[in-house]
């Protein structure tokens, strides 16, 4: 095994231009170092990026939020920036682990080990994210549902490197939530996360979930239930027709699984419940 | 699995540990924890799990808290990191002692490491030191003797916040 | 009085603690010491052919052991001998220890267990106790005749049946398992250092395997990293290994598990089963209890016997029934054998019948707290052995005090209440005791002992086998021995658990420190005081003249009942333990409707310890202990599959985290017990008998389901609402 420890995003990306697929990018470390304990990978290069310059880095622009790959947690937590943008982001990043991992783990470490049960994923699929990769070649930019390809893939090639990650402006009227289902209330990987940003008047909706699919996904037949806005009637009828309709949607949307953490049939049947608490809740259009 | 962290060809690491500075030839991904323990001699940051869900191995890397088994020594080269044997922690080690947490003693370096970034923080951010404060800085640290009501009291003692106290 | 007793003194060990520069068996730096490994059974059950070790490697580099390198008996010695050092032929659970191997480092270690393949004729295993043919133990406890009670049932009477579920629960002491042996010296001697509680458990255990006199086995404690139980019997299994390496190796070698292998193959918590029905007048009287405890043993005997046995005598609640029929039995399945985990079986019997005194309440249309009140066990009253109650009974005390602290008795349970909101609260109660001490002439049989030495400067050394492991005995026996001897703590040495010093003064369990060891301290210090003398100088001038002129300064004192032994250990009759502690909890749940998740708020106890000698460690143990007796309510979950633990990793056995704690409000209660050090009884199990039923009383006030099954996850209370959807954990 090799590792090395570019000081500059250059060299970084010269270290991964020649890079085999079985090549590893250190950040943070709470997940690749876990991984390695347990057997599950062992990589033939480590590119650690943990010191690089020009990674982390958090800037509020005309157009929305950037943030640098390496941004930590923490640093989300502490930010003026991302606390006015990307309040749901903020809350995303307080219920990853405790406080020693939210000092190391990152943005960019969090969407490119694209775990199923990663907490920042499905927040940045509901505020329609977009990921810069940048390689010797040149840089492209992904909208996040378009960089998570399947259980713990990505559409980032072997000798790119995640550089940032941008989210647009926030719109007057937009509604928010965030909900995890962790086994505990710290120090927890999630059962089932949500996160949904609802544009006025329903013009549009973006929900996304993890841990109910190989990866995060967007529940667009949720999405289309909450654009069409066919819910009407008295209060309960309302609400029963709700259930249906997300019990329903969700049987397209999602996949959940048996694990050593829950069962497909409880994140099924919370992630309908959380749904229509949230929808039922939204205002009338 | 702890040979995959030995598997790389050994730099040079120049670390300083509780203001010490050392320099060591060890292999990048080698953790800190076993940099700490077994190099130095330092063995007051314990292994409750090598995977980063106990907080018993927490250590400061340049004044923020990170768990030491998660921490490859690449990413500590010319960093400042301080270990429950450094100074600085008088105050926090006498309010465990009087409130009574630390038990078996195991998870206790960590939660005082852990509990001074804590405080360190709150000063800086100019927050008010509170129990429910306490509880989420320490949230990684598990301990399995106490229910953590004297750990967390010690901690807003230490920080010389009000507790709302453990009623015994 | 010194004023040692009632008041804290400092922990001799905190400061090391704190420090950080206590030292635990894996900081030990001992040159030239090797590391040890396990070859384990990927299978739950089969035969065991040999091994296929790869040619490739090369085997000199280390050090290879498989039964046929034991040089004494191939038993890990404990109850029955049925469980082998290093399987040699039978393969009866997954992660079986087949052979050792010690290697000079990590890379070398995990190349030769990578190298190594058992060859194991897999045979159809069982892991359902309900199937199982083999009964490590059954227990029968009889006190009237329920039958005919049930026969002749008063107008009104009500009889309420119910199956109470309890999965296993993992220690989780955050020091995982680890020994450190050396290889035997010129005359045979073998030394082993470990995080254990029970010193000699371990030397009998290397005596048998060594096939070696006892003085040729040494064993000392190192500091210990939490036990819990699960370092009662286990150490014995690491300590045989890490000394058969040692002595194949020719040098130390340290056997310090990981978290994974910890988790994957040390004893968990018996899971229990148990089927009551118990008969109440209309009035609430309690007229039988018929109860049938079924508890899943794991593949070898270990401690079950006595796990099953405290279970059932604590099967009864702290109730008076006129007619009680219990029983018991502990069963051989392909699971790893389950073991010692504070409360020791009586968590899964108390949790029954405190469910069942909750489901009686609400048909019965009486309070839960009145219908307690009105049947508990008070003085002058019999247990269901027969054992008439009479020192330091709490009872109404402790359901008093927590009526006080938490106003639980005007509260209006299970009342229904509207949906409001997506969050709703609940308070639950429980009521329970718990026997301190060995059950029965356990502790006659043990003889415990403990010497206390003169040294040349005056002071007093305490020798004791018993162990600090976070409880504080070490704070503990200073405070005894200071009040008895009336000198300072500073006059008082203890002495390290070092099987070559220390006599033995029974195991550190069962909540025996402080009232039988501690006893014992007692008058040990007792007997030396009257030898010295009460002059006017202080203690160590005394001391130090006493010995100049030839006094005996070294006192031994063995334990003996003080009231002979009551005790039929056939039939179940008698003076089932010495004395109970007894206690009262009090939950607080907020549930959440849409996802069933729990949080419990605070939590309200009341605890009659006879005497709170420490009372800060008092109510560390009581705090500790219902956290722990709380996680396994809702949030503990241990399962398997194929005879493995599913949960190997820290990530996914899941305990409580401080965010997960409740705010506890602890009353402590003293009804002092004549013949206990100053009026103390045992603390350490009691704490965990109450916390569920507590929290799945509070459960069922918040969301009107009357959970049975414990952990009450999510999951299951999600089906319990939706009993449509099919659960898999159910």
């Amino acid at each position: 095994m090799k590792v090395v420890s570019p000081r500059t995003v250059e060299d970084a990306l010269a270290a991964l231009a020649s890079a085999s697929p079985n090549t590893r990018i250190l950040a943070g470390g709470t997940d690749l170092v876990v991984e390695m304990e347990s057997g599950r990978t062992r990589p033939d290069l480590v590119v650690d990026v943990g010191r690089t310059a020009g990674l982390r880095w958090i800037r509020a622009t005309e157009h929305g939020l950037e943030m640098g790959a390496g941004t930590t947690c923490t640093d989300l937590l502490r930010s003026d920036s991302a606390a006015r943008h990307a309040d749901l982001l903020v809350e995303a990043a307080r219920e990853v682990g405790a406080v020693q991992i939210q000092n190391r783990a990152t943005i960019g470490g969090n969407l490119g080990t694209a775990s199923p049960a990663a907490d920042l994923t499905p927040v940045l699929f509901a505020l329609a994210a977009r990921v810069r990769l940048r390689s010797l070649a040149g840089t492209r930019e992904l909208a996040v549902e378009d960089f998570v390809t399947g259980y713990r893939t990505t559409a980032r090639r072997p000798d790119e490197l995640i550089e940032s990650v941008s989210l647009p402006l926030r719109r007057d009227g937009e509604r928010r939530a965030f909900r995890k289902v962790g086994t505990r209330r710290a120090q927890s990987i999630s059962k089932v996360v949500v996160a949904l940003a609802i544009g006025p008047k329903h013009v549009d909706a973006r929900i996304a979930a993890g841990s109910v699919a190989e990866c995060t996904v967007r529940l667009r037949t949720v999405e289309n239930l909450v654009v069409r806005g066919t819910v009407r009637g008295d209060r309960a009828r309302a609400h029963h027709d709700l259930y249906r309709g997300v019990d329903a949607a969700l049987r397209i949307d999602i996949r959940p699984r048996d694990d050593v953490r829950s069962t497909a049939d409880y994140r099924h049947a919370v992630l309908t419940r959380m749904l229509v608490r949230i929808l039922g809740e939204l205002p009338p259009t | 699995m702890r040979s995959i962290f030995e598997d790389a060809d050994a730099i040079e690491l120049r670390v300083r540990v509780n203001g010490t500075p050392h320099v060591l030839r060890v292999p990048p991904l080698r953790r800190l924890l076993d940099v700490l323990r077994e190099d130095l001699g330092l063995a007051g940051s314990k292994e409750g799990c090598g995977e980063g869900e106990c907080g018993a191995c927490t250590v400061l890397v340049e004044g923020e808290a990170v768990l030491s088994c998660l921490m490859p020594a690449c990413q500590v080269a010319d960093a400042e990191v301080v270990t429950i044997e450094g100074p600085g922690f008088e105050r926090v080690r006498a309010a465990f002692l009087a409130h009574g947490g630390a038990q078996c003693g195991i998870c206790t370096p960590g939660m005082i490491v852990m509990t001074r970034a804590w405080i360190d923080a709150c000063t800086r951010d100019g927050v008010e030191p509170t129990e429910d404060g306490a509880r989420t800085a320490l949230a990684g640290n598990l301990c399995r003797c106490t229910g953590y009501g004297a750990i967390t009291a010690a901690a807003v003692d230490a920080a010389g916040g009000a507790s709302s106290g453990v009623s015994s | 009085m010194q004023g040692f007793i009632g008041r804290d003194i400092a922990r001799p060990d905190g400061p090391a603690k704190v420090g950080g520069t206590a030292v635990y068996v894996a900081d030990l730096v001992v040159p030239d010491a090797w590391i040890g490994g396990t070859v384990r059974s990927d299978v739950a059950r089969g035969i065991l052919r040999g091994f296929d070790r790869d040619p490739a490697f090369d085997w000199t580099r280390v050090a290879f052991v498989t039964a046929a390198d034991i040089p004494g008996e191939n038993v890990q010695a404990l109850i029955v001998d049925d469980q082998p050092v290093l399987a040699s032929a039978n393969v009866e659970h997954w992660g079986e220890p087949l052979a050792l191997i010690a290697a000079p480092d990590h890379a070398t270690l995990e190349a030769a267990l990578a190298a190594v393949k058992p060859r194991i004729d897999a045979r159809t295993a069982n892991f359902d106790p309900e199937r199982s043919t083999q009964v490590f133990k059954a227990i029968d406890i009889v006190k009237g005749d329920v039958d005919e009670v049930l026969r002749a049932l008063p107008d009104g009477a009500r009889v309420f049946e119910g199956t109470y579920r309890t999965d296993s629960q993992e220690q989780l002491y955050v020091e995982p398992q680890g020994c450190i042996a050396w290889p035997p010296d010129a005359a045979g001697a073998i030394t082993v250092k470990g995080s254990l509680q029970c010193p000699h458990y371990v030397r009998k255990a290397l005596v048998r395997c060594f096939g070696v006199a006892p003085e040729l086995a040494r064993v000392v404690q190192m500091e210990t990293g939490g036990g819990f139980g699960g370092k009662e019997e286990y150490p014995s299994v690491v300590a045989c290994h890490a000394a058969l390496l040692a002595r194949a190796a020719r040098r130390p070698v340290k056997l310090i598990y990981d978290r994974h292998e910890d988790l994957a193959v040390t004893p968990k918590r018996h899971p229990g089963r148990v089927t009551i029905r118990a008969a109440f007048a209309a009035d609430g009287t309690a007229l039988a209890l018929d109860v049938d405890v079924l508890m899943d043993g794991g593949a070898y005997t270990t401690l079950s016997p006595v796990v099953l046995s405290r279970g059932t005598l604590h099967a009864s609640g702290p109730y008076r029934w006129p007619a009680a029929r219990i029983h018991g039995r502990v069963v051989a399945t392909n699971h790893v054998p389950y073991g010692a985990f504070r409360g020791f079986g009586a968590p899964q019997t108390c949790f029954a019948v405190e469910r069942i005194f909750d489901r009686a309440a609400r048909e019965l249309d009486i309070h839960p707290f009145a219908l307690r009140r009105q049947n508990a066990l008070v003085p002058g009253d019999t247990t269901v052995t027969g054992q008439v109650l009479e020192h330091s009974v709490g009872s109404l005390q402790v359901l008093e005090e927590i009526a006080r602290s938490s106003a639980f008795d005007r509260h209006d349970w299970g009342a229904a209440r509207g949906e409001i909101g997506a969050k709703r609260r609940g308070l639950g109660l429980s009521f329970f005791f718990h026997g301190a001490g060995f059950t029965g002439s356990g502790e006659d049989m043990l003889k415990g002992r403990v010497r206390v030495d003169l040294l040349p400067d005056g002071r007093a050394e305490v020798l004791a086998g018993s162990t600090e492991i976070g409880q504080g005995t070490n704070a503990l026996f200073t405070a005894i021995a200071s009040e008895a001897l009336g000198v300072d703590p500073a006059d008082i040495v203890l002495a390290t658990p070092d099987t070559a010093r220390v006599p033995d003064s029974g195991p550190t369990v069962a909540s025996r420190t402080c009232m039988v060891v501690g006893s014992v301290l007692a008058d040990a210090c007792r007997t030396l005081r009257a030898r010295v003398g009460d002059a006017q100088q202080p203690w160590r001038e005394r001391a130090r003249q006493f010995l100049a002129s030839g006094g005996e300064g070294s006192v031994t004192v063995v334990y003996a009942s003080p009231v002979g032994v009551r005790w039929d250990e056939a039939n179940y009759r008698g003076e089932a333990y010495p004395v109970f502690g007894w206690a009262a909890d009090v939950a607080e749940v907020e549930v959440d409707v849409d996802t069933c998740e729990v949080d419990v708020l605070r939590f309200w106890t009341a605890v009659d310890v006879g005497r709170a000698l420490q009372p800060r460690l008092v109510a560390g143990q009581i705090e500790g202990g219902s956290l722990q007796a709380i996680g396994w309510a809702h949030r503990e979950v241990v399962t398997t599959r194929e005879g493995r633990f599913e949960q190997d990793r820290l990530a996914t056995c899941i305990v409580p985290t401080t965010l997960d704690a409740p705010r506890f409000h602890v009353t402590l209660v003293e009804i002092p017990y004549p013949h206990g050090p100053f009026g103390a009884k045992g603390v350490g199990e009691l704490p965990m008998d109450g916390g569920a039923p507590a929290v799945l009383s509070a459960i069922e006030d918040a969301l009107g389901v009357h959970a049975a099954h414990v952990p009450a996850t999510p999951e299951r209370l999600l089906h319990l609402l939706e009993p449509s959807s099919p659960s898999v954990h159910a």
